[in-house]
């Protein structure tokens, strides 16, 4: 009996089938979690807790009522978008226009900055919290929205510009200098030619600012002191106190705060386009 | 209305690198006229168009376009359009954007601009692409989007550095009569650089030949064939190549194994070795049956019938040249088979002679 030879695409029963069992229980592990919270914030409070392991029981939607109109929550989700925001518009801001003069230009000290940025990531924030926070305390920003966008900029534009100065770095320089012959200045040039092109790296970007500002905690709790101010990270800390923790408020507000970081990443994702640059320029 | 470019003495020398990349180049090219700029890899040819562009800073020297000194404008207020050898199309615009885009950015507006571009789109049989993205163009169409980018501006002058060297040979001819023809019409100055010398010798008005960042000769193309100003110009221009010795010389003649060629009397004048490099272009050679005093044995090695014309690659007796094989241009259809042995002399109003020192051309009438 003669067998049709295998396509390149194609694959055998047997190893489509372990192949696919493999993903599907990796996902499901991935996964779990995630699901495991949204599951217990439609449960009746006293369910979350009890012994009896179930996955669905009496689905209700009380406690996203209760966390939206009983609690802060709202305030602190508006404050942590405002927070989140202002971060990524200043964060992207400032590392593209970093990430272009270091990927294009020459100047004095380029060695040494670009230094400066690698070295700056390694500190961790535990060490950080509190030289900034006395900075922000002799600038009179201690709980102000200001000092955490601040010091969420400390911590994404580095790695950004890192990150989009290799993206220009692909992008020809053939292009740089056939838009200087049809007219632009570098400024020009940046907006005109390398963002659009850039579309990919600033996708990125936009995320990672944005999540750095979203989820972040340790800032959040040492610059904010009234309750009013705080972001969502540190609010939720008051769900969870030592002997009572919420966790039906817990859940429900986790489940809220996935909703806008999955919104700014189904936006990004969009633009995670390979070969933008095909085309423009040959060998 | 054209307009003139000079290079006056002017010199690139990179940071980090000690001899210049192009050395005191004084090059006019006239107003309207199509100049190519031609010579061996790393020779300095794009380095020269980069500095006339504003690519590239000039190191010393001037640069000129028409009245105007441009060596510290930057590129954008010198009026010059550029297709490179990459293209450089940008990859996020349609093709009739990307022809647009200049116009765009100086303020034009868009009646205008489109009345531009499809001029040229029509010039260049471009006007199905127009709502197309570079990358959905094949080679040939993306070079020709290059060349519209370019004409649309109306620039002063062109420059383009080996916008054909992307192309597959047949494209390459017809592409370069199109170039060619349409820069005459347009009537704008024009520099191009290629390393190609047949490019060369077809397209320029005249042509500009430079060796280690050093401009050898300017001149009209058969100029530069019948009156090469140097042996590196003499081997550099002509396809096959010229054939190029050192020889000795011996009572006014060079002794070429057992011939003694009889050397012009300016050119023994001149000399002041006792050897002198002698060149001849293969159809040059005129083949001679029997004994000759001045003509030379040579060995045949490969004979190629072309059916117009032929070519024969042998070794000289008793001598050498700079390429390990003489090529010598005979009549088609009775070529000499492989491995036989048969005489040249040179034509005496054919031969080249040069310095062995300088590799100057020595007068020879
Ligand atoms: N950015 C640079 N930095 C230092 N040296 C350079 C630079 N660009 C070119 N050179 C040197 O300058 C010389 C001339 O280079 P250029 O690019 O003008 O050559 P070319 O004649 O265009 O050659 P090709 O035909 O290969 O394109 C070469 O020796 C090259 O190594
Ligand atoms: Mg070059």
């Amino acid at each position: 009996m003669s067998r049709r030879p295998r396509g390149r695409d194609e694959r055998s029963l047997g190893a489509s089938v372990a192949l696919h069992a493999t993903l599907l229980t990796a996902t499901a592990i991935a996964l779990f979690p995630v699901l495991w919270v949204f599951l217990a914030s439609i449960k009746p409070q006293n369910a979350i807790q009890s012994s009896k392991v179930t996955l669905i029981d009496h689905p209700t939607l009380e406690n996203y009522r209760h966390v939206l109109f009983d609690t802060s929550f709202p305030t602190w989700f508006l404050n942590s978008v405002v927070v989140a925001v202002f971060t990524m518009v200043i964060g992207m801001a400032m590392s593209a226009t970093a990430g272009y003069a270091l990927s294009r230009f020459n100047f004095p000290g380029k060695r040494g900055l670009m230094w400066v940025f690698l070295i700056t990531q390694m500190f961790p924030v535990a060490i950080l919290i509190v030289p900034i926070y006395s900075i922000m305390a002799s600038l009179n920003l201690i709980d102000t929205k200001a000092s955490l966008v601040i010091a969420y900029c400390t911590v994404a534009v580095p790695f950004c510009t890192w990150m989009l100065r290799g993206y220009f770095d692909t992008i020809p320089r053939d292009l740089d200098e056939a838009a200087a012959l049809d007219g632009l200045g570098p400024f020009k040039t940046f907006w005109y030619v390398i963002l659009p092109l850039a579309r990919p790296g600033l996708a990125v970007t936009a995320f990672y600012t944005f999540l750095t500002a979203w989820g972040e905690v340790a800032y959040a709790i040492a610059f904010i002191l009234s309750d009013k101010k705080l972001t969502l990270g540190a609010g939720l800390q008051q769900f969870v106190p030592q002997f009572n923790p919420q966790w039906d408020l817990l859940t429900a507000g986790a489940v809220l705060i996935m909703l806008p970081a999955s919104l700014v990443f189904y936006f990004a994702q969009r633009h995670l386009v390979a070969g933008l640059t095909a085309g423009g320029t040959k060998g | 209305m054209s307009t003139p470019v000079v290079f006056d003495a002017a010199t690139r020398v990179y940071p980090g690198s000690t001899t210049p990349a192009v050395d005191s180049l004084d090059l006019e090219v006239r107003a309207g006229e199509f100049l190519v700029l031609v010579g061996p890899s790393g020779c300095g040819k794009s380095t020269s168009l980069r500095m006339l562009a504003g690519l590239e800073d000039v190191t010393s020297g001037a640069i000129r376009i028409g009245e105007r000194d441009v060596t510290h404008l930057r590129p954008k207020d010198r009026d010059i359009a550029m297709v490179f050898q990459s293209y450089a199309l940008y990859p996020h615009l349609t093709v009739g954007e990307n022809m647009g885009f200049a116009l765009k950015i100086a303020g034009l507006s868009k009646a205008e601009i489109t009345a531009r571009v499809t001029d040229a789109a029509k010039v260049l049989d471009l006007e199905p692409y127009l709502d197309r993205k570079p990358k959905a163009l094949s080679g040939g169409q993306r070079q020709r989007v290059a060349m519209g980018r370019a004409i649309v501006r109306e620039p002063q002058v062109f420059l383009m550095d080996e916008p054909l060297s992307n192309l597959d040979a047949k494209l390459r001819v017809s592409t370069r009569t199109q170039i060619a023809a349409l820069q005459r019409r347009l009537g704008i100055t024009t520099v191009y650089v290629t390393h190609d010398q047949v490019e060369a010798m077809t397209m320029g008005d005249r042509v500009a030949v430079l060796k280690d960042g050093i401009l050898q000769q300017v001149a009209a193309p058969l100029e530069l064939y019948d009156k090469p100003a140097n042996a590196f110009v003499a081997g550099f221009i002509g396809s096959p190549a010229m054939n190029l010795g050192t020889f000795r010389v011996e009572d006014g003649a060079a002794v070429i194994g057992e011939a003694r060629v009889p050397l012009p009397r300016t050119a023994t004048a001149a000399l002041t070795e006792s050897e002198v490099v002698l060149g001849f272009r293969p159809e040059a050679l005129e083949m001679v049956a029997g004994y000759a005093p001045d003509a030379f044995a040579v060995e045949v090695l490969v004979a190629e019938e072309l059916g117009s014309e032929a070519f024969l690659y042998g070794t000289l007796e008793g001598a050498s040249l700079r390429d390990p094989q003489l090529v010598a241009k005979v009549a088609p259809r009775s070529v000499p088979p492989k491995g036989s042995r048969v005489h040249f002399r040179i034509l005496p109003d054919r031969m080249h002679v040069f310095s062995p020192a300088t590799g100057e051309a020595l007068p020879t009438a």
